[in-house]
């Protein structure tokens, strides 16, 4: 975990954000619709996920199947959810480290508020959402109260939660895993909503991977359309030329975290839901799969720049080369490597990219 | 001046070269090393002429761990034996280790062994596998759940069980007061081993937590708690790795502690030989592995199941001691058991 906060932390730190490539220049003249598509922050993503999946489509013949595409999907869509927010979040300049255990957090409230009350379980659903959009405001609130670094206040928030998820389930449980609750009243409504399949053309597809890319057109047409868009844009490239142009700065930075908060709680309802029983230690170490997802796409670490329909494309690579390295039946043991190749092509492909786009 | 910088460079690259050259010819190891550990015999013999058939083997290991690497290794030499191409992935995680199920009957194998760690998880997938007409086994981890999810069979250690064995040992060995050291917190194989030694055991009972990822801190630990209570007298670990650096936690506390543990691995045995660890519980992981590919192989070519579909096969435990550590070593140093 060392190198990855050493390599962070500068861009955590308060020091002025770069100035966004792409609004630094077409000011004088129109450029051309080519160079306009190059310069959108997603490109290089989309350039590195074709060419992945012919590399898999060519050396893995189970990788063509419509089913294993399912299963790739499916795979991408449960980080894909998170991604998307945490995208959002990074363009407006902050990182949520304690992503990951928040998710398992909201699945654990949520199981047990519902278990040990004997309560309809969609009653824990809104407990849990009500506690996870707590946690990214409290986040947020920290932040903009303090000023000290995201990466500070979210790394204490990931251990504490980290800490409470295994404490408190012990308590509770008597174990470290939430007692299944599949027989309980709502369970079956819930799990279609969260966590059912559907067939598509002889194809059992997840319904993560609708809602997925639902919350991916949202998420873009909120970015792109709306005043909060412009504010998350605002607040990430330079928050007191924002300030000083009336974006509300607190606001939008609470709202980001709450909306990493809502992410963690749909992924915690679908893992909840699909798999009836919780275990109060997972969810670490996927903060920096949801980061990594976001760069891939396009994201800079120093905000002001990014896309959300990148963190899409940068997820449904992972997906990608998770499961591909496994059709392909390559030794598992080299996956973190090619995962760690794969996001230093993906960063080069994007620098590369919109220096040639931006340059005139 | 670019020129001549990468001149420069190229004949700096070539120094070191010549000087790793030199190193490895001249300063060669006579003794241990690689060269020791290659030794002709392995443990494929030959080879089945059955139909070529693909076996899937899914686990929660996390990478990178010696347990799990012998599981593997016996699961490559039966499948060597069997002409079965066997596809081996593992996630500590329980979503993905369902999806790498769910790719598994993507590719349409002929058979899958998988751990049912978090067996609430495995549930639906499990059972999608059987659906596609897929025989599954079960191995290590899911003694309680394997029969429920309709397993063909199951091949592993009953923790409880093993962990009552332990506490046996330990009053045999005149032990006063113990700890167990449980370097994952928050996992359940892990906790019912302690809580089996704890039945049986007449003495005093203690878990210490240790955080497993981080060996410095593990030994630490353990060296603070020994230090605070002389009255210890045993040092229980849970995995070959944590009784090592008990060794050497005992060491630097001073304390005169001895250590035991469950499971092994090369090193370990080496230290049983020499006395620091006094003994371990093998639960045979490469026996796991092995017979899950195995069973599956025979499954298919002659219909056969272990425990005939309603009793576990348990692979452990089996107790390594002084007595007889010799005939174990031979093995161990080929990195097979």
């Amino acid at each position: 975990m060392i190198p990855v906060s050493q390599a962070a932390a500068p861009a955590a730190s308060p020091s002025p954000p770069a100035a966004p490539a792409s609004g630094a220049d077409g000011r004088t003249a129109e450029r051309s619709l080519l160079r306009r598509t190059l310069a959108r922050p997603e490109i290089g993503a989309l350039i590195a996920a074709v060419a992945v999946y012919l590399f898999f489509f060519a050396v893995a013949p189970s990788f063509r199947e419509a089913g294993s595409l399912a299963t790739v999907l499916y795979q991408a869509s449960v980080m894909g959810i998170m991604a998307l927010p945490v995208a959002l979040l990074m363009i407006g300049g902050e990182f949520d480290l304690s992503a990951g255990v928040a998710v398992t957090a909201s699945a654990l409230t949520a199981s047990m508020f519902s278990f040990q009350l004997s309560m309809n379980v969609w009653t824990g659903v809104a407990v849990a959402l009500v506690v996870s959009l707590g946690i990214g405001a409290l986040n947020g609130y920290m932040l903009v109260k303090t000023g000290l670094p995201s990466f500070l206040i979210t790394l204490a928030t990931f251990l504490m939660l980290q800490g409470l998820n295994l404490a408190v389930t012990k308590i509770f449980t008597g174990n470290v895993a939430t007692d299944s609750i599949s027989d309980m009243d709502g369970f079956d409504q819930a799990r279609a909503v969260f966590a059912s399949e559907i067939g598509v053309g002889g194809v059992q597809l997840k319904v993560t991977v609708l809602w997925w890319l639902g919350f991916a057109a949202l998420a873009t047409w909120v970015l792109l359309r709306t005043r909060l868009g412009n504010w998350t844009f605002a607040v990430g490239g330079n928050k007191d030329s924002a300030r000083a142009v009336g974006v509300p700065v607190a606001f939008t930075k609470i709202a980001l975290f709450m909306a990493v908060g809502f992410g963690a709680w749909f992924t915690g309802m679908h893992l909840l839901f699909s798999f009836n029983a919780v275990q109060s230690g997972e969810g670490v170490g996927n903060e920096f799969l949801y980061i990594i997802a976001a760069v891939i796409g396009g994201c800079l670490l120093t905000g002001g720049y990014g896309s959300a329909i990148g963190s899409v494309i940068g997820a449904f690579i992972f997906g990608m080369v998770s499961q591909g390295i496994v059709y392909a039946n390559w030794n598992p043991d080299w996956f973190k490597f090619f995962l760690g190749v794969m996001l230093l092509i993906a960063t080069l492909v994007n620098l590369w990219v919109r220096r040639t786009a931006t340059r005139r | 001046m670019e020129r001549s910088r990468r001149n420069r460079r190229i004949s700096a690259a070539a120094a070191l070269s010549a000087a790793a050259l030199l190193l490895a010819a001249g300063c060669s190891s006579s003794s241990g090393g690689k060269k020791a550990e290659e030794s002709p015999d392995t443990a494929a013999a030959g080879k089945a002429d059955t139909p070529r058939m693909k076996i899937a083997m899914v686990t929660h290991a996390a990478p990178g761990d010696t347990f799990w690497d012998l599981i593997r290794k016996g699961a490559q030499a039966a499948a060597a034996k069997d002409n079965v191409e066997l596809i081996y992935s593992n996630d500590p995680n329980a979503a993905t280790q369902a999806n790498l199920i769910q790719n598994a009957i993507d590719q349409k194998v002929d058979g899958i062994a998988v751990t049912l760690a978090k067996p609430d998880a495995m549930k639906d997938v499990v059972a999608k596998a059987e659906a596609a007409g897929i025989p599954v086994v079960g191995f290590n981890a899911g003694l309680d759940d394997w029969k429920d999810q309709g397993l063909l069979e199951y091949f592993g250690q009953d923790e409880s069980v093993a962990g009552e064995a332990l506490g046996d040992k330990l009053n045999d060995l005149g032990a006063k007061h113990y700890i167990c050291v449980i370097h994952e917190q928050g996992h359940v194989a892990l906790e019912a081993r302690c809580a089996g030694v704890k039945k049986t055991f007449k003495g005093k009972t203690e878990n210490l937590y240790v955080n497993g990822t981080d060996m410095p801190s593990v030994k630490s630990t353990i060296t603070a708690k020994l230090k605070q209570d002389s009255g210890i007298d045993y040092v229980v670990t849970l995995g070959a790795p944590f009784a090592l650096t008990a060794v050497q936690s005992v060491a630097d506390a001073g304390s005169d502690a001895k250590v035991g543990t469950f499971d092994l691995n090369k090193d370990l045995v080496k230290a049983v030989k020499d006395g620091g660890v006094q003994f371990a519980v093998d639960q045979q992981p490469y026996l796991q592995g092995y017979l899950s590919v195995d069973s599956l192989w025979l499954y298919k070519t002659n219909g056969n199941v272990s425990g005939g579909g309603v009793a576990p096969v348990l692979t452990g435990p089996a107790f390594v001691d002084k007595d007889n550590v010799e005939s174990v070593a031979a093995f161990a140093a080929k990195g097979t058991r």
